[in-house]
C-alpha cells in the first residue's frame, strides 16, 4: 500500500479480529448452505467431515413438483413445499406493492397538505412498531375468521402485512420526501401537471432510495412471518415458514432437507442484502440517528 | 378547484382505511375480548363476559409469572449483553479502512433470513449428536453439553443465539453515531493529550449518549417480540425454561384454545411495551428540546 492510500493501516490484531467477526456472523449460514447439499445419511455419519460429495437430491425432493423432470430418488413426490414457495413469492410481492403505493401517497399526503405535525407521525410509528404480532394473533383470528371471512385467503394475509408495514414505511418516506424541494413541484403544476401527474412523474423518481429501503423492509416481514400466516392460512395458501415449522415437528428430521428449505427462504433477504446494503442500513439507522 | 381540495383525502384515504381495519380494529377488539371467556368454535357474541376474571386468574398464575420472568430476564440479559459487545466492537473497529460497507453487509445478514431459519440454524447446531458444538466437544474429548435439554443451558443457547442475530445492529447504529461525532471535540481532546481510553470514556461515549439509549430502547422493545427463533430451538421448552410471554399467547391461543386468556396476556405485554415506548419517545423529546436551548443559546451569544 502506498504512502498515499487514503485509508489507515492497521496492526494486524485489527485485521484477525475483524476476520473472526466475519467468521462468526456466516459461519452458521455456511453450515446450513453445506448441509443442504448433504444427504442425510451423510449427516447422521460419526466420521462426517467437511469434505463430502454435495448433492442437490435435498432440492430436488423439496421442489419436485415444480421440476420439469421427475428426480428418481425421490419415491413420493410432496407437493406442500412447491405450492408454498409459490403462495410466498406471491403474498410477498403483492404486500410489498400495496404497501409502498399506500405508504408513497399517504407519506405524500402527511408533508405537502401538512395535515398532522411530523411529531405524531413519529409517535404513532413508534407506537405500532412495539405492537408485537403475538398481541394481533387472538383479534385477528377473530375478525378474520367471523367477520371479514377472509381467513385462508391472500387478501386476508395480505390485508395483515399491509397494515403492519404502512406505519414505518410512511415514516421512512415522509423523511425522503421532506428533502423533496417544492420548486419542483411548482414549476410542474405551472406547465400543467395534475396533482397524480407530479407525484408520480416528478416526486417519485426523487425519492428512489426510500423507496428501495421502504420496499425491503416491507417484503423482508411479509416474507419472513410465521406467527399470523399460520393462525390465518389453510393448507393450499400456506407460506415456506409456516410449512418449515410443521415439519419440524416430526421426530426423526430430515436434516439435508430441511436446511435446503430454509436456504431457499433465506436467499431473497441474502440476495436483497447485498444488492442494497446501504439502504437497509438507511433504514435501520434512521430511526435512532435522526430522531 | 373542488378536485384539490379533495386530493389530500384521496391520497391519505386508503392507508388510513386499511389501518383503521387491520390495525386498530383489532386492537381494540382484543382490549374487548380480554374480558370475555371464548374459545375459538365460537362467534364472539356466544362468549361469556367474565369482566375482570382473566386477569385476577393470571396474576395469581404461577406459571404466567414464570413466563413474564422469563420474559423479562432474557430482554433485559440480551439488550445488556448486546449493548456492551455491539459498542465495543463499534469502538473497536471506528476506522477508515478499506471494506468497511463489505464488513457491514455481512453484518446485517443475520437480521435479515427469517428468524425461523435462525432458530433452524441454531437447532442444529445445538443438535445433541449432529450439532456441530457437540461434535467438537467430542473431538476434543470433552464431555457434550445438553444445550437444549436442559432448563439453564436451554436459556443460555437461547440468548447466545439472539446475540448472533441482533448485536450487528447495534453495532452498526452505534458505528453511525460514531460517524457522525463533531472532529473538532476529538481533535481538541487529542491535542490536550487525553489518552486513547480518556477519549472514548469522557468525550465519545457521552456525546453518543442519545443515540444509545434510542438504540437501547428500539432493541428492549424487539426483544420481547422475539417469538419464532424460541419456537423452532425450543417451543419454550424444557420445562418453562424458555417460554417467554409471546410465545405463551401464541401457545394459550391455539393449543389450550383459550382466546380471553390470550387477549389479557396480550394486554398485559402491551401495557409493558406502552410504558418503554412512551419513556422513548418522551426522552427524544426532552434531548430535542434541550439541544433546541442550547442552539438558541449559542445564536444569541453570536449576537
Amino acid at each position: 500500500m502506498s504512502a498515499a492510500s487514503p485509508y489507515d493501516r492497521q496492526n494486524p490484531t485489527y485485521y484477525a479480529l475483524i476476520v473472526a467477526l466475519v467468521m462468526m456472523s456466516i459461519a452458521p449460514i455456511l453450515l446450513m448452505l453445506l448441509t443442504s447439499f448433504r444427504v442425510n445419511v451423510d449427516i447422521m455419519d460419526d466420521t462426517a467431515s467437511l469434505f463430502f460429495i454435495p448433492t442437490i437430491r435435498n432440492y430436488e425432493t423439496v421442489l419436485c413438483n415444480v421440476l420439469p423432470y421427475a428426480p428418481e430418488h425421490v419415491d413420493y413426490c410432496d407437493p406442500t413445499f412447491g405450492r408454498a414457495l409459490g403462495n410466498s413469492i406471491f403474498v410477498a410481492l403483492i404486500s410489498t406493492g400495496l404497501t409502498l403505493v399506500l405508504g408513497c401517497m399517504a407519506a405524500y399526503a402527511i408533508v405537502r397538505f401538512k395535515f398532522v405535525g411530523r411529531g405524531a407521525i413519529s409517535l404513532t410509528t413508534l407506537i405500532m412498531r412495539m405492537v408485537p404480532p403475538a398481541v394481533l394473533l387472538v383479534p385477528v383470528f377473530g375478525i378474520w375468521t367471523y367477520q371479514f371471512g377472509l381467513d385462508g385467503t391472500y387478501a386476508g394475509i395480505i390485508l395483515v402485512y399491509v397494515a403492519l408495514n404502512l406505519p414505518f414505511v410512511i415514516w421512512i418516506l415522509q423523511s425522503f420526501i421532506v428533502q423533496v424541494p417544492i420548486q419542483l413541484e411548482e414549476a410542474a403544476k405551472m406547465d400543467g401537471a395534475g396533482p397524480f401527474q407530479t407525484f408520480f412523474l416528478v416526486v417519485l423518481p426523487l425519492i428512489k432510495p426510500g423507496l428501495a429501503a421502504a420496499s425491503i423492509f416491507t417484503f423482508r416481514i411479509a416474507w419472513n412471518e410465521f406467527l399470523l400466516a399460520n393462525t390465518l392460512l389453510d393448507r393450499n395458501t400456506r407460506t415456506v415458514p409456516v410449512t418449515i415449522v410443521n415439519s419440524l415437528t416430526e421426530h426423526d428430521i430430515d436434516w439435508g432437507v430441511i436446511m435446503a428449505t430454509g436456504m431457499l427462504l433465506a436467499v431473497p433477504p441474502i440476495i436483497f442484502t447485498f444488492i442494497a446494503s446501504k439502504q437497509i442500513i438507511t433504514g435501520m439507522t434512521a430511526g435512532a440517528v435522526k430522531g | 378547484m373542488n378536485l384539490n381540495k379533495l386530493t389530500p383525502y384521496m391520497f391519505l384515504g386508503p392507508a388510513i382505511v386499511i389501518l383503521a381495519a387491520a390495525l386498530l380494529y383489532p386492537i381494540g377488539y382484543m382490549i374487548y375480548a380480554s374480558f370475555l371467556d371464548w374459545n375459538p368454535s365460537q362467534y364472539i357474541g356466544e362468549a361469556e363476559w367474565v369482566g375482570l376474571r382473566n386477569y385476577g386468574n393470571l396474576a395469581e398464575d404461577a406459571s404466567f409469572h414464570e413466563s413474564m420472568w422469563v420474559t423479562l430476564k432474557f430482554a433485559s440479559i440480551v439488550v445488556v449483553l448486546e449493548m456492551v459487545i455491539g459498542v465495543g466492537l463499534a469502538l473497536l473497529l471506528d476506522r477508515n479502512i478499506r471494506g468497511m460497507s463489505l464488513l457491514r453487509t455481512i453484518f446485517i445478514l443475520p437480521m435479515m433470513i427469517a428468524p425461523i431459519v435462525v432458530g433452524l440454524m441454531w437447532r442444529y447446531m445445538y443438535h445433541p449428536t449432529v450439532g456441530i458444538f457437540n461434535r467438537t466437544l467430542k473431538d476434543w474429548g470433552l464431555e457434550p453439553v445438553p444445550w437444549l435439554s436442559d432448563s439453564w443451558w436451554a436459556f443460555t443457547s437461547v440468548v447466545i443465539a439472539d446475540i448472533w442475530q441482533w448485536t450487528p445492529f447495534i453495532f452498526i447504529l452505534a458505528l453511525a453515531a460514531l460517524q457522525s461525532l463533531p472532529r473538532s471535540a476529538l481533535e481538541a481532546a487529542r491535542i490536550d493529550g487525553a489518552s486513547e481510553w480518556q477519549q472514548v470514556l469522557y468525550i465519545k461515549i457521552p456525546l453518543m449518549m442519545p443515540v444509545l439509549i434510542v438504540t437501547c430502547l428500539l432493541r428492549l422493545i424487539d426483544a420481547f417480540k422475539v417469538l419464532e427463533v424460541i419456537l423452532v430451538m425450543t417451543n419454550g421448552g424444557p420445562g418453562l425454561a424458555t417460554e417467554i410471554l409471546a410465545l405463551r399467547i401464541a401457545r394459550t391461543a391455539s393449543e389450550f384454545r383459550e382466546l380471553g386468556v390470550a387477549a389479557t396476556m396480550s394486554n398485559y405485554l402491551l401495557i409493558l411495551l406502552l410504558i418503554l415506548t412512551f419513556g422513548m419517545f418522551f426522552y427524544n423529546k426532552a434531548v430535542e428540546a434541550r439541544a433546541a436551548r442550547v442552539q438558541q443559546r449559542a445564536e444569541e451569544d453570536v449576537k
